[in-house]
């Protein structure tokens, strides 16, 4: 087996507010393999979101790591071997964590409307991105000029399929539409050559053609470029499109995991089987009410107490579901579920 | 980009001529006028002008003419760039004002770039460390800042001045150098006593545009762009710098315009109190005597300014901000 | 809740949810207290504002004296320092203060002369004063017991008057004048923005207009300028009136801007399609249905643009060109100071100018805290 190129292990993540403290990721554990698309699910308000950003470490104030690593296998430069450093142990404004940001992990965000500077062209954005980290092109480190810069931000957009992108180069991102935004923004995310892709929601804000075309251009420069890419996103569609292996998440913690088709074919959470149910088909019978998830997403301060799912579960076992809090056991090959129907409920946290 | 120049341009002769208008009804306003005044001033002073001289006076200045007729003949000597005469020095105005102009231009200039130089980086210092101690003082002293009159704070600056360091700070130069030609030994004078006053301006701008800078910047660092060019991975000052910080003072650029005037308004007042050669108590003395001319001539020169800097921020706002530029 | 041993909390649960239902059927009103409580130093400025305005009641209640008493050979007398304990027991005293002209400079010298007592009271009697006009009173809250005697709690001027009476009368005028301006404004604002703003078209084209004209003019002159023109033998009533026209006149604008702003938005939202389908008259639509949703939002925004006032008003009176004497505001007090070898004489003339600022900061302090309160979405 591959060593995994990112390892998430137990993160935690609070909030401190005035009102006391939100957890709003509580123990997450996952592994990205090497050019493996990950997706991960859940609704909003699980945390899927504050995870990645933590993998960046650019969770916003008064948000903090409080606990857990997150692994990343630094690739092999200037004659030394791969390392794995814990991304949480580095200084979040220092040196190391910027030289990670955009050349090692790039992060594709989910407006791209409102993602790029109103007042600086596309282009302009990007070169300076290449500029900053010139060394993923001239890795002699005599720097990158700007004219060079332009010439890789064209040949980019060409990849990105950006008609006419000797003009382009040089827009506003307001003066593009919501597609060609997106293409902008991953061609920028892959301009500094990063072997990991966080993408968060990189579809919800524009139509569904416009997505289905950005989806099969990001599995295309996904397999041309060998990138792994971490899909947040709550479409399942999506994500069956998409990914190698899901995580599904609630209320920041993981519920289930494992290879995309036991996840879809075999769901073993009642969490995961709700949402799967809730898909609309094609070939069912019309004109029929879709199941729901009962209930709503409990307020942050809310917590429920034991499994985080239990006021909401319709398989709920008994009353240790109310008591403890079930962890991650592994149940098949490779899936892994959060819950007492599927192993011991003395096996706890 | 040139059209929109063009237009503003054009609106401003309408402008000036509703502008010149109400300055004319306004100055003409108090109840007798010059003359009665002036007849009043001679009477306290213990002398007496006959009726016949004073209908004489009036006939030669032409202010028994009816009122549209008076301004008519206002506007026709305005245009051929005559600012009348003053009934008071018995001079030309445009010599009277001119004299003060430049003065008066360089205390606005002195103080406005003040201004700028210590807001805009305290704004932005105040945003990036909001809460810190130096965000709270800052924030007290603009809160205290707005609160003062600048009158009140030239009173005070001037009696600590006169009180424990025995100085007189009135006046633009020293007594030996008011009167002298330009110099240079004359220019080191005028530095020595522009800044005073300059502070005193500055002190209330600052105090407001370093509040609004901070807000501003407040709203910009939360928006995802801001994300975007952490996640690139540029240093955190540079990302501040470089993107908020831009956006966040465009908005203020537009208000450049209402500065000029601002300035030159505000400093009416400290002028007056510190005794500064300058437009603004000119004004005041005009409007006090009914020298109605030199008033409305001042009067026209603030709303041109105004219509001028109004037209100056949105121009630089322009070139500034694609969008506004590109018509969206 | 992670360990097994937690109990179930039901409990919380219950007083969480109460909560919840306590917000929501507060009215906007209720939480807009709510918001603004929390505001520590905005609610410290009210309750300076509050004093303020009880002293513009009744000023006459606050002063220890006739404002307008003049006795010119007690010119000048520096601020006296009450002291309330006196012999071990709770016996308010001001020290005599004695004069003697210097030789030297012919100018009065007072020093202090702590054998001499002047016996302090609260709630005694002294001139007779009508409250709000109406009745006849002789009580004030604090003064000499013995009433031939004069007490400078805030020292005197240079004809003798005593500068805290003087105080608590500039007060009315000022703080009045602020308040009544905005007031003015408001109601020019809301008017004309609503009308620009509801019915759109040309009028809305025409009041815009007039709102870009004004906003070019520069203030301060056209202010000075238009005080100037105020005949001088108006009445302070007159002169009082007409310089509170004259500052709301250029102060309408930008809320005027902000109303017509808050209608356009309004007039596209479905509570108002529904309240036009239900048959309601234009009034109706725009007193029952779009005002309250902003109101909260304006009286904010006037109560940051009332310090704007009172800080034009007192520069006004300060340049001679505002309130006149015999009328008395913070801004005519403060033309005692114009002169600087006056002010190094008795720099206690400068205490009006403190007050201005309090009150400016209490307003302005107040303002925001409203301000944060009645946006609905702030935390």
């Amino acid at each position: 087996m591959t060593a995994p190129l990112l390892s998430v292990r137990d993160l935690h993540v609070t909030f401190g507010l005035d009102e006391g403290s939100v957890r709003a990721v509580d123990g997450v554990s996952f592994d990205v393999l090497p050019g493996q698309v990950v997706g991960i699910v859940g609704e909003s308000g699980c945390g899927k979101s504050v995870t990645m950003r933590s993998i960046l470490q650019l969770v916003d104030e008064p948000g903090r790591i409080k606990q857990g690593e997150i692994l990343y296998r630094m690739r092999a430069a200037n004659g030394q071997p791969e390392t794995v450093i814990d991304l949480t142990k580095l200084a979040k404004r220092g040196p190391q964590m910027r030289a990670i940001r955009g050349a090692e992990i790039a992060l594709i965000p989910q407006e791209p409307m409102a993602a790029f500077s109103p007042v600086h062209t596309v282009g302009d954005q990007i070169i300076e991105a290449i500029q900053l980290h010139h060394t993923q092109w001239v890795p002699d480190g005599s720097g990158v000029s700007r004219a060079k810069a332009r010439e890789i931000v064209v040949e980019l957009f060409r990849d990105v399929g950006i008609s006419m992108p000797e003009q382009r180069v040089d827009a506003y991102s307001w003066q593009l539409s919501g597609g060609l935004r997106q293409r902008a923004m991953i061609a920028m995310a892959l301009s500094c050559k990063p072997r990991l892709l966080i993408a968060d929601e990189p579809t919800t804000a524009i139509d569904v053609t416009t997505q289905a075309q950005v989806l099969a251009l990001l599995r295309e420069l996904q397999r041309k470029y060998g990138t792994a890419i971490i899909f947040i996103t709550h479409d399942l569609g999506v994500i069956a499109q998409m990914a190698n292996s899901v995580v599904v998440m609630y209320l920041g913690r993981v519920a289930e995991q494992g290879p995309v088709d036991a996840i879809f074919h075999s769901p073993k959470h009642p969490y995961t089987r709700a949402l799967l149910r809730s898909i609309p088909s094609i070939v069912g019978e019309t004109q029929v009410a879709l199941p729901t998830i009962a209930g709503t997403l409990p307020h942050p301060f809310n917590r429920p107490t034991g499994c985080p799912y239990h006021p909401r579960c319709d398989e709920r076992k008994g009353p240790e579901c109310a008591a403890r809090v079930p962890n991650l056991q592994p149940v098949d090959q490779g899936q892994s579920v959060s819950c007492f129907l599927h192993h011991d409920s003395s096996d706890t946290q | 980009m040139a059209r929109f120049i063009i237009q503003r341009l054009m609106l401003l002769p309408l402008l000036m001529v509703i502008f010149s208008i109400m300055i004319f009804a306004i100055v003409q306003a108090p109840p007798g006028d010059f003359l009665t005044s002036y007849a009043a001033t001679l009477a306290s002073s213990g002398s007496s002008v006959s009726m016949e001289q004073l209908d004489a006076l009036r006939q030669q200045y032409g202010l028994d003419q009816p009122i549209p007729v008076q301004y008519y003949r206002w506007m026709v000597s305005l245009l051929h760039g005559d600012l009348g005469l003053s009934l008071e020095y018995q001079r030309p105005n445009i010599e009277l004002i001119g004299e003060q102009l430049w003065l008066t231009l360089a205390l606005a200039v002195f103080s406005f770039v003040l201004t700028w130089l210590i807001a805009i980086p305290a704004g932005i210092y105040s945003a990036t460390h909001q809460r810190s101690v130096l965000d709270y003082v800052l924030t007290m002293f603009n809160y205290v800042g707005v609160a003062t009159p600048n009158f009140m704070l030239a009173l005070v600056l001037m009696w600590v001045a006169f009180s424990y360091f025995d100085l007189s700070v009135t006046g633009l130069f020293s007594a030996d150098m008011a009167g002298q030609p330009w110099s240079w030994a004359k220019f080191v004078d005028l530095l020595k006593h522009v800044w005073l006053p300059a502070t005193v301006l500055a002190i209330a701008g600052t105090a407001r545009l370093t509040r609004v800078m901070r807000a501003n910047l407040l709203d910009e660092l939360n928006k995802p762009y801001v994300m975007t060019a952490r996640a690139k991975g540029m240093s955190e000052w540079r990302v501040v710098l470089r993107y908020p910080a831009r956006l966040a003072f465009n908005p203020l650029v537009s208000t450049i315009g209402w500065y000029l005037p601002q300035l030159f308004s505000g400093s009416l007042i400290v002028a007056t109190v510190m005794n500064l050669p300058n437009i603004g108590p000119l004004l005041l003395r005009a409007l006090v005597n009914q020298d109605m001319y030199l008033a409305g001539a001042i009067l026209l020169i603030y709303c041109f300014l105004t219509i001028v800097g109004t037209l100056l921020s949105d121009i630089l706002l322009a070139v500034l901000d694609p969008r506004i530029r590109m018509g969206q | 809740m992670g360990t097994p041993h937690t109990p179930p909390l039901e409990p919380v649960v219950e007083t969480e949810s109460l909560v919840e239902e306590r917000i929501s059927v507060a009215s906007n009103w209720t939480l807009v207290w709510w918001r603004f409580r929390k505001h520590h130093l905005a609610m410290a400025s009210a309750a300076i504002l509050i004093a303020l305005y009880a002293i513009v009641l009744c000023p006459d209640f606050f002063s220890t004296q006739d404002p307008e008493f003049t006795e010119a050979r007690q010119a000048f007398i520096p601020v006296q320092g009450v002291n309330f304990i006196d012999e071990g027991r709770f016996d308010p005293w001001v020290p005599a203060i004695v004069g003697k002209r210097n030789p030297v400079t012919l100018r009065m010298e007072w020093r202090t002369d702590p054998s001499q007592k002047i016996r302090v009271g609260f709630f005694v009697a002294g001139t007779e004063y009508k409250v709000l006009g109406l009745f006849k009173s002789n009580l004030h809250l604090i003064g000499a017991r013995d009433q031939s005697q004069r007490i400078f709690l805030l020292g005197s001027d240079r004809l003798g008057r005593d500068q805290w009476s003087r105080i608590m009368h500039g007060t009315q005028t000022s703080m009045t004048i602020g308040l009544v301006a905005v007031t003015l404004s408001v109601i020019l604002g809301i008017v004309l923005g609503g009308i620009s703003g509801y019915f759109g078209g040309w009028i809305d084209q025409f009041i815009q207009r007039l709102i870009e004209l004004l906003q070019s003019v520069p203030t301060i002159p056209v202010w000075l300028a238009l005080s100037a023109a105020l005949p001088r033998d108006w009445t302070p009533i007159q002169v009082f009136f007409a310089i509170t026209v004259i500052l709301s006149l250029i102060g309408w604008t930008t809320l005027g801007r902000e109303v017509r702003g808050h209608f356009l938005a309004l007039r596209e939202e479905d509570f108002v399609l529904a309240a036009e389908l239900a048959g309601c008259s234009r009034a109706r639509i725009i007193m029952r249905h779009m005002v309250p949703t902003f109101l909260s939002h304006i009286i904010a925004t006037s109560s940051l643009a009332i310090p704007a006032m009172i800080i034009n008003e007192t520069s006004l009176s300060f340049l001679g060109l505002g309130i006149r004497p015999p009328a008395i505001s913070w801004g005519v007090l403060l033309q005692e100071a114009q002169n600087i070898q006056t002010l190094a004489l008795a720099p206690w003339l400068l205490i009006p100018g403190l007050l201005v600022i309090v009150a400016v900061l209490a307003f302005n302090l107040v303002g925001d805290g409203l301000r944060d309160a009645s946006d609905p979405y702030s935390k």
